[in-house]
């Protein structure tokens, strides 16, 4: 009697065995495929509150001046249909921990630190001068920038060719740039100086409108294009 | 009749007395003489005077934020310190001319000290001797420094690369401002980090 028992015993692990194979193997076949992944974008209109930033000879202010072009690179980017998030919608003191955590919370493709300056001209595109690292599960937070360093320094080209392709001047640097430097994502510090002629005469400050909406447009369109390499297979 | 004894004790007394007297006039005289020698207050000794000697200054440049080689010559004292101090004074007061490409107010009397210490931590064993430098900046120099990542960043390499082009052993640098520690130098360029002077070699190739 142990014996058939133990025979009817077999036979049932048996079919439980085939009975799960057949399972796993309908779902593998019958997977629908892979959602597309979804493209985030950072921006993070720097200073606020208490933080005034750069002292603009209009008057203006660094923190007022890159929340309106925080708000003009959102328009630009949703109307193409990417999704953005912002470190801050108003007046707002954030302390650069809070704009990372922002950051790293969105698993962006892009993040883009927005600042304004009154010295210099055109655009300066500004990676983390951090050493490249392999990424790591736990990675210190003054430093998770490195294992993204390479990627954020092909974002500052992709950035740099369309800037340049609207006719804007560039000028590409790396520095130790704390704002960044815990961001998870492929990061870069745009820092907008006036337009200059060839005598250095300044032609546009850079809180003026049209400006303004050149220099989105063409950051837009470099998203854009980095947004379909990275969906490239 | 005066006896004879006190007519003796009279004439040495009065040839003491004389003595005593002359000798009170003559050491009146010195006293005058050296009060008079120590009123004159013209210049006995030049004062020592630096040699002119070259010295490589790494320029700033906010048009292509570059960094330029230039070769000064200026008074270089011996003490390292002292010659750090010059070299970096020279550097501001370039950036303080009316022409300057990379305008920052303040000039030589920015820095108020430059002390040289060993790298602190495990000594290196390329380089043993190499030194950090803590550059006392003052607090006039860093409010009027205009605000904005390039041109903070560049103040900060010129240094940096100034001071090691000058002082070779200098590898890290550090910033105090009015011998106090300071989050940044105008909102953007971190002052609490210690800089490698190789940073300000890459940005300047």
């Amino acid at each position: 009697m142990g014996g058939i028992a133990q025979v009817r015993q077999a036979f049932a692990l048996l079919a439980f065995c085939t009975l799960f194979a057949n399972t796993a193997l309908s779902h593998a076949q019958a997977a629908p495929p892979a959602p597309t992944a979804r493209f985030v974008v950072v921006l993070d209109a720097a200073h606020g509150g208490d933080d005034l930033g750069a002292h603009l000879s209009s008057g203006q202010q660094e923190k007022a001046v890159t929340l309106a072009l925080s708000i003009r690179l959102r328009s630009v980017l949703s109307a193409r249909g990417i999704q953005v998030v912002t470190t801050r919608e108003s007046d707002q003191s954030i302390d650069r921990n809070a704009r990372a955590e922002t950051a790293n919370r969105a698993n962006a493709q892009a993040c883009l630190s927005l600042h304004v300056t009154e010295s210099g001209s055109g655009v300066h595109l500004f990676a983390s001068s951090l050493a490249p690292t392999p990424a790591i599960h736990f990675a210190a937070w003054k430093t998770a920038q490195s294992a993204w360093v390479t990627r954020s320094l092909a974002l500052a080209g992709a950035l740099n060719s369309a800037l340049g392709q609207a006719g804007t001047t560039v000028t590409l640097g790396r520095t130790p740039l704390p704002a960044i430097e815990s961001m998870t994502c492929p990061a870069v510090a745009v820092e907008i100086a006036p337009q200059r002629s060839a005598d250095h005469k300044i032609t546009a400050e850079p809180d003026d409108p049209a400006y303004q909406a050149q220099i989105a447009t063409a950051l837009g369109a470099a998203l854009l294009e980095w947004k379909s390499e990275a969906h490239q297979p | 009749m005066i006896p004879r004894y006190q007519i003796i004790l009279f004439s040495v007394l009065v040839a003491a007395s004389l003595i005593m007297g002359g000798l009170l006039w003559q050491l009146r005289e010195r006293a005058h003489q050296r009060l008079v020698a120590g009123e004159d207050s013209a210049p006995t000794k030049a004062p020592a005077v630096a040699p002119n000697e070259q010295a490589t200054l790494l320029v700033a440049d906010d048009d292509d934020n570059s960094l330029r080689s230039q070769i000064h010559s200026l008074p270089l004292p011996a003490d390292p310190g002292a010659r750090a101090r010059a070299v970096l004074g020279k550097l501001l007061d370039l950036y303080a001319a009316p022409d300057s490409a990379h305008a920052v107010p303040g000039g030589a009397n920015s820095v108020a000290q430059v002390f040289l210490l060993p790298v602190p931590g495990t000594p290196d064993s390329q380089q043993p001797d190499a030194l950090l430098a803590v550059v006392n900046l003052s607090s006039a120099f860093v409010a009027s420094h205009p605000s904005g990542i390039e041109t903070e960043t560049l103040t900060v390499l010129s240094i940096c690369g100034t001071l090691h082009a000058n002082l070779p052993h200098v590898t890290q640098v550090r910033f105090l401002v009015d011998g106090k520690s300071r989050p940044t130098l105008a909102d953007h360029a971190d002052l609490t980090r210690t800089y490698l002077t190789a940073d300000a070699e890459t940005a300047n190739q």
